[in-house]
């Protein structure tokens, strides 16, 4: 039997409860909890950006094991909140050429336009493709749709579905729209007080 | 050779109290600075002139050496003072203390041997006013880019993040603030090249031509004096703000903020 995609055993951060998790190729998973419940602690221990114990393993492979940065191309977070360090949008982007904004519902034309004039969802989406062009094997995305319409969220999770689905990919997301987890995540687990729980 | 008498630098220094006085009455909160400054200065260069005076008559290595290591200590903590959020513990204290003692004292000793060729090198009419013009331009330019740098990662801390997220390792995505650093520790010494003998005529030249050298050699003495301070302040800056950026992520390129001390403004204070 070949190892899951992602493992996580006994993962502490802070001085929360030991939590694991498995995530198999393909999967579509959601995390819901209130805010301050460590949903985003938690992705920023798998993507290894803070300190934390435990194992986490991609393909049986431990994240000790691999070199930090490659690590984050292959286990890719996406913060709530984009960050950007230059005024020009195209200078984030690696090989603009090649990155599908109009799946997104995006123009082109925002590439070479200053990042103070995207819109919140403009941003959310373009981080995402930012983060897409590093191919990662697992997407921790932290409320991807929180800012986008009914329409762009439509384009979103479909294109989602279609990146895992091409990729072998898996993911784990969290939104506050209890709708939309019951309806895209195949499984679904709870975060309280940095304790994981899956929900039956 | 004009003489100054204490009379004289009373005068002069009246100025530096009127400025403060003016400074209190318009509470812009620097009056104590400029006097506590001043004072200082006045009791620092006093003492160093009686102490110059016997180190010279002495011409004792051990003497000019113990001189220079009071000189670098007393550097390292102005640089450490002058940081809004400095490394926690001593480490950055002895970080910023050990760039400007490779940078400083190397390029001081390559000046004295090589350049002047002085015997003995040491000479301390030559080797104590070189390191001392080493010294303190390279701790103001550590001082800047130390701070520049902290402050800036600080600041952009979101934005670094992204990188590291993105993949990026430590020292790429401190690149920007590293060459911000350099720059702004650098500014005062590449104003200082552009504008000699243009705009101003640099302390060190003006101190000869008023005592009475004569000024071709003053200008040489100035322009080597210029080079040496590039070299020192720029290999100065470079060594301690690569240590800073080296310091801010750990061993998985991790932004490590907890290794600054923390700001707090204190509540109800508006500034």
């Amino acid at each position: 039997m070949p190892a899951p995609l992602l493992e996580v055993k006994a993962l502490q951060v802070l001085n929360g409860p030991p939590n694991d998790l498995l995530l198999e190729a393909g999967a579509l998973v959601g995390l819901e909890g209130p805010s301050g419940a460590g949903k985003s602690l938690f992705f920023k221990a798998l993507a290894d950006l803070i300190p934390h114990q435990g194992l986490v393993m991609l393909e049986g492979q431990s994240q000790a094991g691999f070199a930090a940065p490659l690590w984050r191309k292959r286990v890719g977070y996406l913060p709530a909140e984009s960050a950007w360090w230059s005024d020009q949008v195209e200078s984030h982007f690696q090989f603009p050429a090649f990155v599908p904004f109009e799946a997104l519902g995006l123009s082109r034309d925002l590439l070479n336009g200053p990042v103070s004039r995207l819109s919140t969802g403009e941003k959310q989406r373009l981080a995402l493709l930012r983060l897409l062009e590093n191919k990662p094997q697992v997407l921790l995305l932290d409320e991807p749709t929180a800012s986008l319409d009914r329409a762009s969220r439509g384009l979103l999770e479909a294109f989602l579905l279609d990146y895992l689905a091409k990729s072998g990919g898996a993911a784990i997301f969290t939104s506050h729209d209890p709708e939309q987890l019951v309806r895209l995540a195949s499984k679904r687990y709870q975060m309280e007080n940095l304790a994981l729980s899956e929900v039956p | 050779m004009i003489l100054l008498s204490w009379v004289d630098l009373t005068l002069a220094g009246s100025l530096v109290v009127l400025l403060a006085l003016i400074n209190w009455f318009q509470g812009l909160g620097l009056g104590r600075k400029i006097l506590l400054g001043a004072a200082r200065a006045v009791i620092q260069l006093t003492l160093v002139g009686l102490v110059l005076k016997s180190i010279f008559a002495w011409n004792d290595p051990w003497a000019v050496g113990s001189v220079a290591l009071v000189m670098l200590l007393f550097a390292g903590r102005e640089v450490q003072a002058r940081q809004t959020r400095p490394f926690e513990g001593l480490s950055g204290y002895w970080a910023g203390t050990s760039a400007m003692f490779v940078s400083s004292f190397g390029v001081g000793f390559f000046a004295l041997t090589v350049v002047l060729g002085n015997h003995p090198w040491y000479q301390p009419q030559y080797a104590i006013p070189l390191l001392g013009m080493l010294l303190g331009n390279c701790m103001t330019g550590v001082a800047l880019g130390l701070n520049q740098f902290s402050q800036g990662i600080h600041r952009d801390q979101a934005a670094i993040e992204a990188k590291l997220t993105l993949g990026w390792t430590g020292w790429a995505a401190s690149g920007e603030h590293r060459r911000q650093a350099l720059q702004m520790a650098l500014t005062p010494i590449l104003n200082a090249m552009a504008s000699a003998g243009l705009v101003s005529i640099p302390g060190m030249m003006t101190g000869q031509i008023l005592a009475g050298g004569p000024p071709m050699e003053a200008a040489k003495y100035q322009i080597l004096i210029l080079f040496m301070i590039a070299a020192g302040t720029g290999f100065g800056v470079l060594l301690a703000v690569s240590w800073a950026a080296y310091r801010l992520f750990d061993e998985r390129h991790r932004l490590r903020l907890d290794r600054l001390r923390a700001v707090f403004v204190p509540k109800g204070k508006r500034i």
